[in-house]
C-alpha cells in the first residue's frame, strides 16, 4: 500500500472504469449480494443532462471538441510505426476516440452490436483444420480464445436483452426462422426487439448486393425500433433516425448505453458506490505478489485514497486495461524480441476503409437520416465463411451501408469526390452532390494479430500524474492488407449493380503506413487476450489473471486478434460470461478457475 | 401489461433495495425500542409524505428547511428529528399528537396550516403512536436550528392561527367509515383524507386558505383540483373525463402512484415527489384501496364535455404546412421528436398531449412551466428509469413559448382555452428561480400569473420541489 494513500473502508469488489464492462460487472456482483464501488475516471453523466434537447445535438461541441471523449491533456498513449522509431504522444484527437465519463465508450458508441462468430472464436484451430498450420504467415501471432460460441450464447443473448437490439434473427434452435444473416450461428432466441427499418441507401444496398449474389441482412443495433423495458426494468424509447448517435447522448433513451440500461438500477442498489473523477493509479497486490488487496487512486482534488477489495475488476477499456496491468505488474509483460511474455502481447487494430458510391443526380440519398447502428451488410466475406485457400491471407471484413446520419460540418468536411477543390465554387458544388446522391460503404475488416506489433510503457513520456504512457507499436501487415483489396473489389461489383455514376473505391494501400491523422475507428484489441496458455494469454478463458486470482479485466483487451465486427456486443458478453463464473464459482471457493 | 410485467420482474430484483429504502432512515434505531412499531411507524410516516416537506433540498431527511411560500410570506418547514435541542426529541407522545393532529406546538402556539393537519386530524390513534415510535427512535437526529418564517408583521403575529384552527381544523377522532362502507374503500378513503392529505393541493382552498372540503362529503369541490404550486397545478381528482380521472381505470391510478407512469400519463413536477418520496413504498393493498376509494366519488358534471380524438392536427403537421398555425412549427421542431405528430408521446416515458388532463387544466402553468424548465419523471423502485424534458426558456422566445402552449391546449381533440401570451410566459420565467445549470430541471419557486383562483394567484402553501433536485429519500 501506498505510504501517503489515504486508506478507505474495505468493500468486496472494486472495478476501475464505468463503462459497459464495468456497469455490468456491477450489476452482476450487486445481484451476488457483494458491495461494489466503481471509480470513473470522467465526470458522472446522465442523459437528462448531458442528453438534453436540443442542445445535445450540437455537431462542433460534440464531435469536434469531442465532449464524451478522452481528456488528452491529462493522459494519452505514445504511437509508432515499429521498433526502430521513437513513439510519439497521440495529442489530438484522430484516428481512435477513446470515451471519458460515465458511461465511457458506451455512451458515445453507435450501437452497432454483434456476437463473435463461432469461426473467430477458435481462428487458430480453424485455419489449421482448413488449410494447414504453413497457411499462417511468419511472424503472425495467430489464437483462439479459449470460449466457445455455445458457451457464450446466453451471454451473447443476455446482453442483446439488455441492450434491447433491434435484428432479425436468421436460426433458433437450429431452425431457420426469418430473414437474417444466413452465415450467423443459431441462437437461443430471436432479438428483443424486430430489426430497424432500411433508410434508403440501406434498401438499394440490401437490393444491389442480392443481385449480385450476396446475401444481405439487417444489422443488429442496439438502438430501439420501439419502446422496450429490459430483464432490469429500465426503459428505451424508440429511435426516430436523428442521425445523432456517434459521440451523443441519446435524448431519445434509443441508443443502449450504461447510462439508460443499467445505471438507472444500479445508482438505486444500496450495495453500490459510484465515485466519478477518480483515477486509478494502479492495482496494489500483497506482499508476495499472488494477491490483489484493492487500488490506489488519486481524485479530482488531488488526494490519494486506496481503496481495498476482496476483488478486482478492470474494466477501464481495452488499452487502459493493459496500462493498468503493466503499471501494476500484473502478468509478464511481453518481449516482442522472444516473443515471450504476455501483457502487450497480440495488440489489434481493425481494418475498415470506406468506399463512396454516387448515384443518379435524380436519387436523393438524404443522408442526414440514420441510426447508428443501423443499416445493411453482407457477410459473405468475413470470418471464414468463405474459402480462403487460394485467395492466400487469414481474415476477412464484412461489408456494409451504415449510414449513422451525416450531420453538417461532416458533409462539409467530406467534400466532394477525389480531385474536387478543398474550397470556392467548384468545392461547394461537389460537396452537395456527393451529400445529396452519394452513399458509403464501409469494409470493416479484421485486423490480426503480429509478434512486433503491441503495447509496452513508454520510457520518455508521463502522463499528468508522472506514470509513464502505454506505447504503441503498430503498422498495417501484407495480410491484412490483401484482404482489404480483396473486399473492397466486391464493393465495387455491388456499386456497380446498384448504377452508380461514379465510385470511389478506398483500399489499403501496400506500404502505406498506418496514419494516426485519419478517424479509422476505435475498436483497439487485444493486448491482455484471453485464452487457455499462459504462455500466450494473459488472461485464463474467465477473463482472471493467470497471476493473480483475485484480478478479473474485461473489455477488448481480451480478442487474441482482430475481428471484422464492432466489439461492443462481445465485450458484454465476456463480462456476463466472467460474472457468470465468478458467481456460480470464484465467490464461493477464490482461486484460479483455469489451470 | 406491459408495466405489470415490468412490475413483477422488478418486484424481485428491488424487494431488497425497497426494504432498505424504506427502512433508510431507520439508522438510529435503538436497540430497545419495538421495532415493529418503528417500522409501521416508518410505513405511516410514507403514507404521509412527512419527509418531502421536512427536507430542505438536498438536505438531510426530517432535518427541516424545505422552503414553503405562501401568499402572506415564506414559512420554512421544521426538524423533526428527535434531536433534543432543534428537533422533535423532548415531546411526548400528547405533544406530538397535540402538533400532528391538533396543530398545536409544544410551545401552545399554532401552526402554520401548510402542515396539514386538518387531514391528519383523521388519523388514528394506533398510527400515530406507530408514527411517534418511528420519529423518536427510527430516525436519525440532525442538530439543525429551525428557520424563522419570513412574513413581517402584522401577519407574522400566530395568535390569529388560532383562531383559524378553531374555525377551520376539525377536533381530531380516529377515522370511522360509514356503516356498510366496502372495506377497501374505507381504506381509501382514510389514506386520501387522512395521512395521504392530498386534498391538501388537490381541493381548492376558501378565503381563509382552508381546504374548501376536507372530504367527499363536502361535494364537487373534494378534489377538484387547486392553486398552482410551486408553478405545478394539481389536477381534478374527480371523474371528469376531460381535467380529471374520468377515462382512468383503478389499474391506471395503482400504477401511477406505484410506478410515475402508465400508457397515457407521466408524473412531473410536485406529484414527482409523492410518488418518488411516498407513494412508490404503498402497499399493493393500499394503492388499490386509494385506487378504488376514488374511482367511488360522486360523479360531478363535466366541464369540457367529453374528450374525442381530432386525428386533423396530425394530419396537417405531417403535411407541413404548419406556418399559418401559431405554435404548429415550434411544436413540430421542438416537441413531435418525443410526443409526436399525432401528441401520442410514448407509453410511460413522453407522455401524450392528445386529451392529457394536466395539459387541459384550465389553468396552463403546468404547461407553460414544464415548457419553460423542463422536468423530470423520477426514477421509482419499481420503474428505475428517470426520464427527462429539457427546459425551453432559453431556447424558445416567449412568444414562441405562448404560442406552442395554446396550440397544445387546442390540437388533437384538446378544446381549454389557448388564451397564453408571451406577456404570461415573460412573467413566469422572471419571477421563477433560475433555470439549473443541468438544464433540464425546474426550480421555479414565483407565482403563477395565471388566472382565476378565486382569491389570486398562489393562494395555497407551495413547497418546493425535490423531483429533479434531489434523489428520493
Amino acid at each position: 500500500m501506498s505510504a501517503d494513500a489515504r486508506r478507505l473502508r474495505p468493500v468486496d469488489v472494486v472495478i476501475v472504469g464505468g463503462g459497459w464492462a464495468g456497469s455490468i460487472m456491477a450489476k452482476e456482483m450487486t445481484e451476488a449480494g457483494r458491495s461494489v464501488v466503481m471509480l470513473e475516471r470522467g465526470a458522472d453523466r446522465s442523459t437528462a443532462a448531458d442528453g438534453a434537447y436540443p442542445a445535445s445535438l450540437d455537431e462542433l461541441e460534440a464531435n469536434f471538441r469531442y465532449r464524451l471523449f478522452q481528456d488528452l491533456s491529462k493522459n494519452t498513449v505514445t504511437i509508432r510505426n515499429n521498433s526502430q522509431q521513437t513513439a510519439l504522444p497521440y495529442r489530438r484527437m484522430s484516428a481512435f476516440l477513446p470515451g471519458e465519463g460515465v458511461g465511457g465508450a458506451g455512451l458515445h458508441w453507435s450501437g452497432v452490436h454483434f456476437r463473435m462468430p463461432p469461426d473467430d472464436l477458435r481462428l487458430r484451430s480453424r485455419v489449421i483444420e482448413k488449410y494447414g498450420r504453413r497457411f499462417i504467415p511468419e511472424g503472425m501471432n495467430l489464437q483462439d480464445y479459449g470460449v466457445t460460441y455455445e458457451e457464450l450464447e446466453p451471454f451473447f443473448d443476455k446482453a442483446e436483452k439488455v441492450f434491447g437490439t433491434s435484428g432479425e434473427a436468421y436460426m433458433v434452435d437450429g431452425k431457420v426462422v426469418g430473414n437474417g444473416n444466413v452465415f450467423s450461428p443459431s441462437r437461443s432466441d430471436t432479438f428483443p426487439l424486430p430489426a430497424l427499418k432500411d433508410v434508403y441507401t440501406a434498401h438499394l444496398f440490401r437490393k444491389a448486393a442480392a443481385e449480385v449474389g450476396f446475401h444481405p441482412y439487417s444489422l443488429p443495433a442496439a438502438n430501439a425500433s420501439r419502446q422496450y423495458v429490459n430483464p432490469y426494468g429500465v426503459q428505451m424509447g424508440p429511435c426516430n433516425f436523428c442521425g445523432y448517435c456517434s459521440g451523443y447522448a441519446c435524448y431519445m433513451y434509443s441508443k443502449a448505453s450504461p447510462n439508460v440500461n443499467i445505471l438507472p438500477v444500479l445508482r438505486r442498489h444500496p450495495l453500490f458506490e459510484l465515485r466519478p473523477r477518480c483515477h486509478v493509479l494502479r492495482v496494489e497486490k500483497d506482499a508476495d505478489g499472488r494477491r490483489a488487496t484493492g487500488v490506489t487512486y488519486i481524485d479530482a482534488q488531488g488526494q490519494v485514497f486506496t481503496q481495498p477489495a476482496e476483488l478486482v475488476i478492470l474494466t477501464a477499456f481495452q488499452f487502459h486495461n493493459v496500462r493498468l496491468m503493466l503499471l501494476s505488474g500484473i502478468g509478464r509483460p511481453y518481449d516482442p524480441v522472444h516473443n515471450e511474455g504476455v501483457v502487450g502481447r497480440n495488440f489489434v487494430y481493425q481494418n475498415v476503409t470506406t468506399s463512396t458510391v454516387w448515384l443518379d443526380p435524380k436519387v436523393e440519398t438524404n443522408q442526414y437520416i440514420g441510426a447508428g447502428g443501423g443499416g445493411v451488410a453482407f457477410d459473405d466475406f468475413n470470418s471464414e465463411n468463405f474459402d480462403h485457400g487460394p485467395l492466400g491471407f487469414v481474415g476477412g471484413s464484412p461489408v456494409w451501408v451504415n449510414q449513422a446520419g451525416v450531420r453538417a460540418i461532416a458533409a462539409a468536411n467530406a467534400g466532394g469526390p477525389p480531385g474536387t477543390p478543398r474550397w470556392g465554387s467548384a468545392w461547394k458544388a461537389g460537396m452537395i452532390d456527393t451529400y445529396r446522391h452519394s452513399l458509403r460503404i464501409d469494409a470493416h475488416g479484421a485486423n490480426m494479430a503480429y509478434r512486433d506489433v503491441y503495447l509496452d510503457l513508454d520510457p520518455t513520456w508521463k502522463d499528468a500524474y508522472g506514470q509513464p504512457l502505454l506505447r504503441m507499436t503498430f503498422d498495417w501487415k501484407d495480410n491484412d492488407i490483401r484482404m482489404n483489396r480483396y473486399v473492397v473489389d466486391r464493393i465495387g461489383d455491388v456499386a456497380k449493380a446498384m448504377g452508380a455514376r461514379r465510385t470511389h473505391l478506398v483500399r489499403r494501400e501496400f506500404g502505406v503506413p498506418f496514419d494516426t491523422r485519419q478517424y479509422q475507428t476505435t475498436h483497439l484489441g487485444g493486448g491482455a487476450v484471453m485464452g487457455e496458455d499462459p504462455q500466450t494469454s494473459a488472461l485464463n478463458r474467465y477473463l482472471q489473471s493467470w497471476d493473480v486470482h483475485n484480478v478479473f479485466v474485461i473489455g477488448a483487451n481480451a480478442f487474441p486478434q482482430g475481428t471484422g465486427y464492432n466489439p461492443t456486443g462481445m465485450v458484454a458478453a465476456l463480462a456476463y460470461w466472467a460474472a457468470h463464473h465468478i458467481r456460480t464459482t470464484y465467490l464461493a471457493q477464490p482461486g484460479p478457475l483455469a489451470g | 401489461m406491459m408495466v405489470n410485467i415490468m412490475i413483477n420482474r422488478l418486484k424481485v430484483t428491488f424487494s431488497a433495495a425497497a426494504f432498505s429504502l424504506l427502512a433508510g432512515t431507520a439508522l438510529a434505531q435503538t436497540p430497545n425500542a419495538d421495532s415493529a412499531l418503528v417500522e409501521k411507524g416508518a410505513y405511516v410516516a410514507r403514507l404521509g409524505d412527512c419527509v418531502a416537506c421536512h427536507t430542505a433540498l438536498h438536505g438531510q431527511a426530517y432535518a427541516g428547511g424545505l422552503e414553503i411560500k405562501s401568499p402572506i410570506g415564506t414559512i420554512y418547514s421544521t426538524n423533526i428529528t428527535p434531536d433534543p435541542t432543534y428537533g422533535i426529541g423532548r415531546y411526548t407522545f400528547e405533544e406530538f399528537d397535540e402538533a400532528v393532529r391538533h396543530g398545536i406546538r409544544k410551545d401552545g402556539s399554532t401552526l402554520y396550516p401548510a402542515m396539514p393537519y386538518p387531514a391528519f386530524s383523521r388519523m388514528t390513534k394506533e398510527d400515530m403512536q406507530a408514527l411517534y415510535a418511528y420519529f423518536m427512535h427510527g430516525v436519525k437526529p440532525a442538530a439543525q436550528p429551525n428557520k424563522q418564517p419570513d412574513i413581517s408583521w402584522p401577519m407574522s403575529m400566530r395568535w390569529p392561527l388560532g383562531i383559524w384552527r378553531m374555525m377551520f381544523s376539525p377536533s381530531p377522532k380516529d377515522y370511522t367509515p360509514a356503516p356498510g362502507t366496502d372495506a377497501d374503500i374505507a381504506r381509501g378513503d382514510y389514506l386520501v383524507t387522512g395521512p395521504g392529505h392530498c386534498g391538501a393541493c388537490h381541493t381548492p382552498r376558501g378565503f381563509a386558505m382552508q381546504e374548501k372540503a376536507l372530504d367527499a362529503s363536502g361535494g364537487p369541490d373534494f378534489l377538484a383540483g387547486g392553486a398552482p404550486i410551486d408553478n405545478w397545478v394539481a389536477p381534478s381528482l374527480r371523474n371528469d373525463p376531460v381535467v380529471g380521472l374520468g377515462r382512468w381505470s383503478e389499474d391506471d391510478i395503482y400504477t401511477f402512484l406505484k410506478s410515475g407512469r402508465i400508457d397515457h400519463s407521466a408524473v412531473f413536477g410536485g406529484m414527482g415527489d409523492v410518488v418518488a418520496w411516498s407513494t412508490q413504498y404503498f402497499t399493493d393493498d393500499d394503492l388499490h384501496a386509494i385506487a378504488k376509494y376514488l374511482k367511488s366519488l360522486p360523479p360531478v358534471p363535466p366541464s369540457q364535455g367529453n374528450y374525442t380524438y381530432d386525428p386533423s392536427t396530425a394530419n396537417m403537421l405531417a403535411s407541413g404546412n404548419t406556418a399559418s398555425v401559431p405554435g404548429a412549427d415550434t411544436y413540430v421542431k421542438e416537441c413531435a421528436i418525443c410526443h409526436r405528430n399525432d401528441g401520442g408521446g410514448v407509453a410511460r416515458m413522453f407522455p401524450p398531449l392528445a386529451g392529457n388532463p394536466v395539459v387541459v387544466t384550465e389553468n396552463p402553468t403546468s404547461l407553460v412551466n414544464v415548457i419553460a424548465h423542463g422536468g423530470v419523471l423520477p426514477p421509482s423502485n419499481w420503474a428505475p428509469s428517470a426520464v427527462a424534458m429539457p427546459g425551453y426558456s432559453k431556447s424558445l422566445s416567449a412568444q414562441q413559448i405562448a404560442d406552442v402552449v395554446n396550440f397544445i391546449r387546442t390540437s388533437w381533440g384538446n378544446k381549454a382555452p389557448g388564451t397564453v401570451t408571451a406577456a404570461d410566459v415573460t412573467k413566469l420565467r422572471d419571477t421563477g428561480a433560475p433555470v439549473s445549470s443541468s438544464g433540464w430541471n425546474s426550480m421555479s419557486s414565483g407565482w403563477s400569473v395565471f388566472l382565476p383562483q378565486p382569491y389570486g394567484a398562489g393562494w395555497t402553501f407551495a413547497p418546493q420541489t425535490h423531483t429533479g433536485q434531489d434523489a428520493a429519500q
